[in-house]
Parts: C-alpha cells; sequence; structure tokens
C-alpha cells in the first residue's frame, strides 16, 4: 500500500466514527478528533440557501446532497445551530396519526428515524420505547379503537391495551381506586419512542457538511431579493448571498421572515413550555400521554422525567412562558404520576411554535418562485425532522413536491383541504 | 403576565381566556365576499413580534371581553380597553 493511499485511508478512518477509530485514537491519547464540521466564510452564491439552521435545515441540507447531488448549498443560522426548537422539544417521535396527510408523512420520518444513526453516522440514541396514549373512558376507548384502525390500515404498528396490559407496560401510573380520572386502557405505539435532540443536529450537520453543504451560523438573513416574482438571494447581516433556490426552515419566526418576501401566512407563533426534573432510577418505561387532560411525560437516559402539555395560549415569541401553565402541566402530572409530588424539577423552557391555522404542517412551494416553505410545525417538529428534510428536499430539487407533502401545501387553506387532526378548527392555540 | 381588565383592573392572565388576533373583520358582505375575503379572514395572521392587537375574555372575574394591545416579544400589556371600544383614548394604559 503506498503512501498516499494510507493517508487517505486514515483520513477517511477519522471521519467516520467507528469502534475502531477509538481504539486506534487510544494509541494517540484520542488526539486524532477533529471538528465535526467546518465553520467556512460565505460564499457569494450557492445553488440552494437555506435559512435556519435546526434539525430540519440541516436536515434538509443532508438529502439535497444525498439523494439529489445538490451539494452547493449553503444553511444559515443566525445562531448557532440547533439553538431554536431543535434544543427545546421533548424529543418524542410518533407517528400514531388519524388522517391519511399526516399518517403517511409521520410514518415515513419514523422509517428514516429506525435507520438514521447507520445513515448518519451518528448515534442519534433513537429508542423505540414506545408511545402510550391513556384512556379514561369507554368513549375515549372507541376513539382510540378508531385511530389504531385508521394506523393499521395505514400499514403502522397500534396495539389497543386493556387496563391490565396498561398496568403491565406502566406499573407506576395511578391504579388506585382514589384515581381521579380512571385508566380504562390506552392506544400503544410500541416503534415510536425517544430520540437525542442535540445528536440529531449534529448528525446532520456533520452529514451534510462532509458532502460540501457550508454551515454558516452566526449570519441572520435580513431580507431578499426578488424580481419579478423570483427569488434571487437573500441579505444577511454577513453580506448580501445570491442563490437560485430559498428555502426557509425558521419554525416560529416563519410570519416575521417571510412578511420580508411579501408573503402573509396562516400561522400564530405561540409558546410551549417543557420541563426537566432531577434525575431518577427508572420509573417511565415508555412515552405516556394522559387522556384527560394535556400531558405528555418520558425519563431521559440521564434519568429526568421530561414533560410537558398545553400551550400557554396567547401569541409570544418570547422563548419563555408563564407560572401558571408550569402550575396547570404539574397538577396533571400529579393526578397521573401522583409520586411526582416530591420531585424537584430542575430546569423549564419554552419553544416559539409556529401553530398553523388546521394544526398540520405547511411544506412545500410558496407564491415566489424558487421560494420553498417549511414551516407550521406546532407540536410535531422534533419528530418530523427526517421526513421534514427528506421531502423539503425533494421539493427544492424538483421545484415540486413529493407525493408525501403534496398534501401539506400551503394552498390547501384557500382550497378547503386542510388537515385538521383534532377538528378544532382555524383557532391555532387549539390544536 | 398582568392583564389590566377596565373593569375589575390588573389582574392575573390566568383568569383570561385568549380569543387571537382583534384586527380581524368579518366580511360585511358574505353574498359577495371572494374566496379570497375569505381566505384572509378565518386563516390569515399578521402574527407580528412586537404589539399585537388581541381579544382577552375575563372569563373567572367579570366575564367581560377586552381589546388588548400586548408585546409579544416582552409580554407587556400596552394598553386595554371594553372591546366594543377602540384603543385610544380614554383606554387604561
Amino acid at each position: 500500500m503506498t503512501l498516499v493511499h494510507q493517508t487517505k485511508d486514515k483520513a477517511r478512518a477519522m471521519r467516520r466514527y467507528s469502534l475502531w477509530s477509538v481504539i486506534r485514537g487510544g494509541l494517540s491519547q484520542q488526539e486524532h478528533w477533529t471538528p465535526a464540521w467546518r465553520d467556512p466564510q460565505p460564499k457569494e452564491s450557492y445553488d440552494v440557501v437555506i435559512v435556519g439552521g435546526g434539525g430540519h435545515g440541516l436536515a434538509t441540507a443532508y438529502y439535497l446532497a444525498k439523494n439529489h447531488g445538490i451539494t452547493n448549498v449553503a444553511v444559515l443560522e443566525k445562531g448557532y445551530i440547533g439553538s431554536g426548537n431543535a434544543g427545546r422539544n421533548t424529543t418524542i417521535v410518533r407517528s400514531n396519526y388519524l388522517l391519511e396527510g399526516n399518517a403517511h408523512f409521520y410514518e415515513h420520518s419514523l422509517k428514516l428515524w429506525e435507520g438514521l444513526s447507520r445513515d448518519l453516522n451518528y448515534n442519534v440514541m433513537f429508542s423505540q420505547r414506545g408511545v402510550l396514549n391513556l384512556a379514561h373512558s369507554d368513549g375515549q376507548m372507541d376513539q382510540f379503537a378508531r385511530r389504531g384502525n385508521a394506523m393499521r390500515l395505514n400499514g403502522i404498528d397500534a396495539e389497543l391495551l386493556t387496563r391490565d396490559e396498561v398496568r403491565e407496560f406502566e406499573p407506576n401510573l395511578d391504579f388506585s381506586a382514589k384515581a381521579r380520572f380512571p385508566i380504562h386502557g390506552g392506544l400503544l405505539q410500541r416503534r415510536a419512542g425517544t430520540a437525542r435532540h442535540d445528536a440529531v443536529v449534529w448528525g446532520y450537520a456533520r452529514g451534510a457538511d462532509q458532502r460540501g453543504v457550508d454551515i454558516i451560523q452566526n449570519c441572520e438573513v435580513t431580507g431578499f431579493r426578488i424580481e419579478q416574482g423570483r427569488v434571487l438571494g437573500v441579505e444577511t447581516t454577513r453580506g448580501t448571498i445570491s442563490a437560485k433556490k430559498v428555502g426557509l426552515a425558521v419554525a416560529g419566526h416563519t410570519t416575521e421572515l417571510a412578511r420580508k418576501a411579501g408573503l402573509r401566512l396562516p400561522i400564530e407563533s405561540h409558546l410551549l413550555q417543557a420541563m426537566v426534573s432531577e434525575p431518577l432510577k427508572p420509573l417511565v418505561n415508555g412515552v405516556v400521554t394522559f387522556g384527560a387532560g394535556h400531558f405528555y411525560i418520558s425519563q431521559s437516559d440521564k434519568g429526568g422525567l421530561v414533560f410537558g402539555g398545553d400551550l400557554d395560549g396567547y401569541n409570544s415569541y418570547a422563548q419563555r412562558g408563564n407560572l401558571p401553565m408550569v402550575e396547570h402541566v404539574l397538577e396533571i402530572g400529579l393526578s397521573m404520576l401522583p409520586n411526582l409530588s416530591r420531585l424537584r424539577l430542575l430546569r423549564h423552557w419554552a419553544g416559539v411554535m409556529d401553530m398553523s391555522m388546521d394544526g398540520s404542517p405547511i411544506i412545500g412551494l410558496s407564491p415566489i418562485k424558487g421560494l420553498y416553505l417549511n414551516c407550521g410545525w406546532c407540536y410535531g417538529g422534533f419528530k418530523a425532522t427526517p421526513a421534514s428534510g427528506w421531502t423539503f428536499a425533494y421539493t427544492i430539487a424538483n421545484d415540486a413536491p413529493h407525493k408525501l407533502n403534496e398534501p401539506l401545501a400551503l394552498n390547501r387553506f384557500e382550497r378547503g383541504y386542510v388537515i385538521d387532526e383534532t377538528g378544532n378548527g382555524p383557532v391555532p392555540n387549539r390544536h | 403576565m398582568l392583564i389590566r381588565c377596565p373593569w375589575c383592573g390588573e389582574r392575573d392572565v390566568s383568569e383570561f381566556s385568549y380569543l387571537g388576533d382583534a384586527g380581524k373583520v368579518r366580511p360585511r358582505d358574505p353574498e359577495r365576499a371572494t374566496r379570497e375575503d375569505w381566505l384572509d379572514y378565518v386563516y390569515i395572521r399578521s402574527n407580528p413580534r412586537g404589539p399585537h392587537l388581541e381579544y382577552w375574555h375575563h372569563a373567572v372575574g367579570c366575564r367581560q371581553w377586552i381589546r388588548v394591545r400586548r408585546d409579544t416579544l416582552t409580554h407587556e400589556v400596552l394598553a386595554t380597553a371594553p372591546a366594543n371600544q377602540p384603543l385610544g383614548e380614554g383606554a387604561a394604559e
């Protein structure tokens, strides 16, 4: 083997994470590790500019490069990557949806999650520990049977559990005679679970960077260059960057950014709070959602209980919530798991959700040529990350939506084809 | 967050429920309204990052509807008035 080959092999081995690279690094005090992505200066022009360096933006760049061979791509992030909602969620991954437009999209996402660590060569710690929805009445059991059947007809796994089966799966819930909302049963999706939020961002960033994508942090987009209904580029705090195509993936800030391109959207920005407790020994096996109030809980690998509930309910960009909602969420938590009562909260945080008017995402073309929208994620952003990037990359590459995101088009509102999973109507804070 | 109810004074946010954007006006003549008019009224929201005009209901207080201008970035309540009155002169600051 020539020296050149050895050097190339060494470089590849260093870039590829494996047990072997750790063992080999042990011979050199592990000093061989290099940054997982570069910190390039922005070029003057790109084929595609993605605005927003969260999970969705980075996944889009990754799949543009991997699936469509488009590598002259920049991801522009106003802060540091993963500093928005990618780091403000409860890391739940599931595809237990009733309606077709959502079901196939989220199921595709779940399938991508199942192979993601291997695909990215980065451990995203995807753990299929199951998502269990609790039912507290016969009516709710009927409703879950309907949703479970709809899921199974769509090829998605679902199991309707009796009270005893729920007890076997999650023994620490309140099964006492005193329970305010006795548990009747539940709907379980075993393939659902949780993943490590930072690892998803970093894994996609590294994968995109290795394929030539420029990840440019501390670069805020301040405006667009648009002529005759076609986008020509973006104005940023680091200068003008021309681009043939621009994709927006900025979650709760989509309205403000799209306004600069002259668009008006069916979105309201709302606060969603989440909390984590001090670490405990294993208490909650999967992800459990309460059925008599809005509450969902899981236990992180570090032992902290991660939970959340309703939106605060009013328009907000504050990234911090108010205490009445914390109290409300904890009250519900206690009625489901009374043994939380003496637990101390470690941290709590809030993210700015881009709540769409029907509770389903918007991903596809915009009225401006070359400008693409990826927004309206409501509560569903984290689990959607892989499919969002996958379909958004397809949409940008082909200037047309994939079959999976066709129903999620912006024009579904004017056409009357809304996808309203909860049936609440055009009231964003109720979804 | 405290909201100044024009009847009850400054009260905690937990006493109120939120309706949303108070800037929307229902098409005056439904027979003549176009699809774009309905789209705008039913679905499109200005959703500003800053002062926002909105309706709140003092649900566990006097049960009156009120009009509020509130900053969506700082949560500061800038002005309030009864829902049937504009937020101008005489609004509670």
